[in-house]
C-alpha cells in the first residue's frame, strides 16, 4: 500500500490511451474473479440468512416465519445432542492432536534424529489422503464382530477395563472412535506447523538464554511458548474450524437413521450432519440455514474465545 | 560478571562433551515416538492393500487379516471387476482429475489476475471490495451448502462438474494469499519499468508478474487440488447421477450397498490413494514446504 502511494506521487499517470487503460485495467483484472466471487460466495451467505427465515420444503411457497426456525431448531433435543456430539468430538481430537503435534515439533527439531525428511513425509501423508478413504478403511478396522481392533486388544484383555469386544459405534465410544480418525489425519500437519514454528525462532535467542543460566523449563514457557503463540493460534483456529463442520467421518462411517433412532442411539451425529438431514432428509431448507447459522455462530464464540487463550495484541 | 561468564563457558563445554551413552540413549527415547507414530501412520494403507486382495468371507473372519496371500493377485482381479461392475469407476477418477484441475486452473489465474489488481493499483472502491472478500474469509463452508444446491437446481447445473469447480475457484484465501506474496515481492519500479518500454498492462501481469509468483501459484495450486480431490460434501449436494460422481462420492455411495464387499470398495480406494502416495514420496519436500508456506501465509 505504502509503495502504491508513493508511486502516486512521483509519477503521474499518463494520459490518453496508455492512462485509460491503465485506469481500467484494475477493474478488468477484478471482475473476473468478483463476477464468480459475488455469484458463488457472497450471494449464498446472504441467501442462506434470508432461507433461515423462512419456511420451505424446496419446491413449494416459501412463507416468512421469522425466528421461528431457529426456535424450532433450539427447542430441538435433536440439536442439542448433535452439539453435544460434535463438542465430545472437538474435546477428544483437540487434546490430543496438538498435544502430540507439538512434541513431534519438538522431537523434529532436536539435532539428534536423523531422517528428518522421512518423517516429516510420514506425518504429511494422512493429510493428502480422503477423508472418505480413511472412514472406509477404520470403519473395517473398527469392527465390532472381525475388526482389527478388537483382536488386538484380546491380547491384553485381562488389564481392559471393559468386555470385549467393544461396540466402536455404539453410545459414547462413538466419540472416541470418530475422534481418532481427525487424530490420525491431523496431528502430522500440526506438528509440520509448529515445527514451522520452531525453526523461525533464532537460535541466537536460545543461546543467549543458555549463557545467561535459564533452565530448559525457563526457555520452554519464557522463549519457546511466547513466540509460538502465533503458530498455536492458527493452527487451534483450523482445528476449531474443521471440527465444527466435521461432516465426511460420521456421515461416511455411520450415515443418516431415521429421527427416532438418532435421538436414542447414535452418538455420531455431528451438527453439520444434522443441518444435512433438515436439508436432504427432512426437506426443511429454512431449518437448515437456520442450523447453518447456529453452527456459525459457535465457530465464531469460540474463535473469540480461543483468541483471548493465545493472540496476545 | 567476569566470574560469571567463564562459569558458563565451562558448563557450555561440559554439555558438548557429553558422554556418548547419554547421547545414545536420548536418541533412542527419541525415535521410539516417532517410529510408533510411523506405524500408526503407514498401518491403514497397508491393511487397504491387504483387503483390497480378499475376498468377503475372507475379510470378514477371524483372525482378521494381515498378511498378502500367495494368489493375491488373482482377488484383487476379482474385486476389482465386482467393483467396475457396479460403479463407474473409471469415469468417477476421470470426473476427480477434470474437477480438481479445472478447480486449480481457474483458481490460481482468477485469484492471481484479481491479487494482483489489488496489490498493484489504487482504485476507487479497492477498499470497500477488499474488506467484503475479508468478511466472507471467516464464514464457514456449511453455510454455503443449502444454497449451492438450490442455485445449481436452478441454473440446471446438478450433476455437472461446472457444478464443483465454478464455485471453489473463487476463493477469499486464494486471492488474500496472492495480494500478500505480490505486494511483498514484486517492485513498484519492476511494473513501471515495463510500462514505460510499453509493455500493456495485462501484459505486465502474464509476462513479468506471473513468472514472478510461481512459488504461491505452487502452494496455492497444490492446497486447491487436495481439498477438491477430497471433497465430499459438496459433491454429495450437487452431483446426484453416478456417472457424474467424484472418487470420494462412488466410494461412499457404496458403503451403504449390502451387495457390494468390502474387497470391491477397498479396490476403488487403493486406485485412488496410491498413485497420490506416489507422487508424494518423489515430491515429498516439495509439496510440505509449499503447503505449510500456504497455511502459514494466512
Amino acid at each position: 500500500m505504502s509503495a502504491a502511494t508513493v508511486q502516486t506521487k512521483t509519477k503521474h499517470p499518463g494520459s490518453g490511451l496508455a492512462g485509460f487503460q491503465r485506469k481500467i485495467a484494475p477493474y478488468i483484472f477484478i471482475s473476473p474473479f468478483y463476477i464468480s466471487f459475488l455469484i458463488f460466495s457472497t450471494f449464498p451467505i446472504f441467501f442462506s440468512l434470508y432461507l433461515s427465515f423462512q419456511k420451505w420444503n424446496g419446491i413449494g411457497e416459501m412463507t416468512f416465519v421469522g425466528f421461528n426456525n431457529y426456535i424450532a431448531i433450539l427447542k430441538d433435543q435433536l440439536f442439542w445432542k448433535s452439539t453435544l456430539n460434535t463438542f465430545g468430538m472437538l474435546f477428544w481430537t483437540a487434546i490430543p492432536q496438538h498435544f502430540i503435534g507439538m512434541s513431534f515439533a519438538f522431537i523434529l527439531n532436536q539435532g539428534l534424529v536423523k531422517f528428518k525428511e522421512f518423517f516429516k513425509g510420514v506425518m504429511f501423508v494422512p493429510y493428502l489422503t480422503s477423508s472418505v478413504a480413511v472412514a472406509i478403511v477404520f470403519s473395517v478396522i473398527y469392527g465390532t464382530q472381525y475388526g482389527f481392533m478388537n483382536y488386538a486388544l484380546r491380547f491384553i484383555e485381562p488389564i481392559l477395563p471393559i468386555q470385549l469386544p467393544i461396540e466402536w459405534l455404539r453410545g459414547y465410544t462413538t466419540w472416541f472412535t470418530l475422534s481418532s480418525l481427525t487424530t490420525w489425519r491431523w496431528t502430522g500437519w500440526n506438528a509440520i506447523i509448529y515445527l514451522a514454528g520452531l525453526q523461525a525462532i533464532s537460535n541466537s535467542l536460545y543461546e543467549a538464554a543458555r549463557i545467561d543460566g535459564a533452565t530448559w523449563w525457563q526457555i520452554f514457557t519464557k522463549i519457546t511458548v511466547p513466540l509460538l503463540k502465533p503458530v498455536i493460534y492458527f493452527a487451534t483456529t483450523m482445528t476449531i474450524i474443521g471440527n465444527m463442520q466435521l461432516f465426511d467421518e460420521p456421515m461416511v462411517m455411520i450415515g443418516l437413521q431415521n429421527r427416532a433412532m438418532e435421538l436414542r442411539g447414535n452418538m455420531g451425529m455431528s451438527l453439520a450432519v444434522y443441518m444435512y438431514a433438515w436439508g436432504f432428509n427432512w426437506s426443511r431448507f429454512g431449518n437448515a440455514c437456520a442450523t447453518s447459522y447456529l453452527i456459525f455462530l459457535i465457530i465464531m464464540v469460540l474463535s473469540y474465545i480461543n483468541r483471548k487463550l493465545f493472540k496476545e495484541e | 560478571m567476569a566470574v560469571n561468564t567463564t562459569v558458563h563457558i565451562d558448563e557450555r563445554h561440559k554439555i558438548k562433551e557429553s558422554h556418548w551413552l547419554t547421547d545414545l540413549i536420548k536418541t533412542i527415547l527419541l525415535y521410539i515416538p516417532l517410529i510408533i507414530w510411523t506405524i500408526i501412520t503407514c498401518f491403514p494403507f497397508w491393511y487397504m492393500l491387504v483387503v483390497s486382495t480378499r475376498s468377503a468371507g475372507d475379510i470378514f473372519s477371524f483372525p482378521p487379516p494381515l498378511a498378502l496371500k500367495p494368489n493375491f493377485i488373482d482377488q484383487f482381479i476379482i474385486n476389482y471387476n465386482n467393483l467396475i461392475s457396479r460403479t463407474y469407476y473409471w469415469r468417477n477418477l476421470f470426473n476427480s482429475v477434470y474437477i480438481s484441475t479445472m478447480t486449480t486452473l481457474l483458481g490460481t489465474f482468477l485469484c492471481s489476475l484479481a491479487g494482483y489488481g489489488f496489490a498493484m493499483y489504487r482504485f476507487k472502491g479497492r477498499n470497500v471490495l477488499f474488506s467484503l472478500m475479508l468478511f466472507t474469509l471467516m464464514v464457514p463452508q456449511t453455510i454455503n451448502i443449502i444454497p449451492y444446491f438450490i442455485m445449481m437446481k436452478t441454473f440446471g447445473w446438478i450433476s455437472t462438474a461446472r457444478a464443483m469447480y465454478l464455485p471453489a475457484a473463487a476463493s477469499a484465501f486464494g486471492i488474500f494469499l496472492m495480494r500478500q506474496y505480490i505486494m511483498t515481492s514484486i517492485q513498484q519500479d519492476l511494473v513501471e519499468a515495463a510500462r514505460v518500454d510499453g509493455c500493456s498492462e495485462f501484459g505486465i501481469y502474464w509476462r513479468i508478474v506471473l513468472p514472478l509468483i510461481t512459488p504461491i501459484i505452487g502452494s496455492y495450486g497444490i492446497i486447491t487440488f487436495l481439498n477438491q480431490w477430497n471433497n465430499y460434501m459438496t459433491a454429495l449436494v450437487v452431483l446426484k447421477d453416478p456417472k457424474s460422481y467424484t472418487v470420494p462420492l462412488a466410494l461412499g455411495s457404496l458403503v451403504g450397498m449390502q451387495s457390494v464387499d468390502y474387497g470391491a470398495i477397498m479396490v476403488g480406494t487403493v486406485i485412488s490413494v496410491f498413485p497420490l502416495l506416489i507422487m508424494f514420496i518423489f515430491m515429498s519436500k516439495m509439496i510440505i514446504s509449499k503447503v505449510t508456506e500456504g497455511a502459514l501465509k494466512e
